[in-house]
């Protein structure tokens, strides 16, 4: 009795068209992606400023205040630079330790801050090129450094490393870049 | 002749085929899972400018954008600069405030990325960074296009 029952058909989902329509639902997913990816400037803004809490001191020859002013000119310690220049410049300001320790440029490259500072009609390019010449001294200083302590590039030593906090050329440079509190007025 | 036949008969090789289904869906998911879906219509007009020293973002998801530039409003006819963030147009600045704060809360680690028309100022750049310090979602991303 039981056995007759065993031996009867059972009901089958058919699944000959599963790969159809799973391949339609592929084709849309591939329609839609997108694979290009975002590029750009990364950055951390300032925390608002507090009126309770003074800002913390910082000495001048650590300070290099660079000034885009409305006509797009670039002032380094309020001398004007050509953008193409500010690279050379960050970098000899920075990395003052293998220099002649001058006393105008930074103490250590861990103490230097590079603090950016616009106007109100500072064309937007060239704030991004100004930043771009920035990044640009940095990546130079730690690509130095990552060959002679490592014998490679930064950016292979980078992704080998596991954990940002083990990066010790990224400790030897911090990128101290600072925004300046914009002008209010003009 | 019969020797002809006998190969023909013989010969019928099929590619197996059961395991297509699964090759299929493992292609679905991974798309399934890179898709970010959402896409806004511009209303203002943002061309990018390009950088050396840029870096990816390859966490998309927590990525939200802002849009700064002069107003679309007709064939290649341009308002004043104006603030865009999803669908619609930032009527005053002190909005952004509210909008960002909420996002942040949502996304604990948000990263704003402003995609900033090229011939912008920055006076507007620096207002809606103000706006974003106060939010609180201070990692920021300047977009820019590789330099060829």
């Amino acid at each position: 009795m039981f056995g007759k029952k065993k031996e009867r058909r059972e009901a089958e989902i058919p699944s000959s068209s599963l790969a159809d329509i799973a391949f339609l639902l592929l084709v849309f997913f591939l329609v839609v992606t997108t694979i290009d990816v975002d590029t750009g400037i990364g950055l951390v803004l300032p925390p608002p400023p507090d009126d309770t809490t003074p800002p913390p001191p910082i000495r001048e020859r650590n300070l290099m205040k660079i000034l885009v002013n409305s006509q797009g000119m670039v002032l380094i310690n309020g001398q004007p630079t050509a953008v193409e220049e500010v690279r050379e410049r960050v970098v000899e300001f920075v990395d003052n330790a293998n220099r002649a320790n001058s006393p105008d440029l930074s103490v250590s490259p861990q103490a230097a801050i590079v603090s950016i500072q616009t106007a109100r009609q500072t064309p937007y390019d060239v704030y991004i090129n100004m930043l771009d010449e920035v990044r640009g001294a940095y990546a130079e200083l730690r690509n130095s450094a990552s060959m002679q302590q490592f014998g490679v590039r930064y950016d292979q030593y980078s992704d080998s490393v596991e954990r940002p906090a083990d990066d010790v050329i990224r400790q030897m440079y911090p990128m101290n870049v600072s925004i300046a509190e914009p002008d209010p007025g003009n | 002749m019969s020797k002809f036949q006998k190969k023909n008969a013989k010969a019928k090789q099929e590619v197996p085929t059961t395991a297509m289904p699964d090759i299929v869906f493992m292609l679905l998911i991974f798309f399934m899972v890179t898709t970010v879906l959402r896409e806004v219509t511009l209303q203002v007009r943002v061309e990018l400018t390009r950088a050396e020293n840029i870096e990816k973002i390859e966490q998309k998801r927590l990525v939200s954008y802002i849009y700064i530039g002069p107003r679309i409003v007709g064939n290649n006819v341009y308002g004043e600069t104006r603030v865009q963030i999803d669908d619609a147009l930032i009527d005053e600045l002190v909005f952004i405030r509210r909008i960002m704060y909420d996002k942040l809360l949502e996304q604990p680690r948000l990263i704003v990325s402003l995609r900033v028309d090229r011939e912008s100022e920055m006076g507007m750049v620096n207002d809606v960074q103000q706006e974003l310090r106060e939010a609180g979602t201070l990692q920021i991303n300047y977009s820019t296009r590789r330099l060829q």
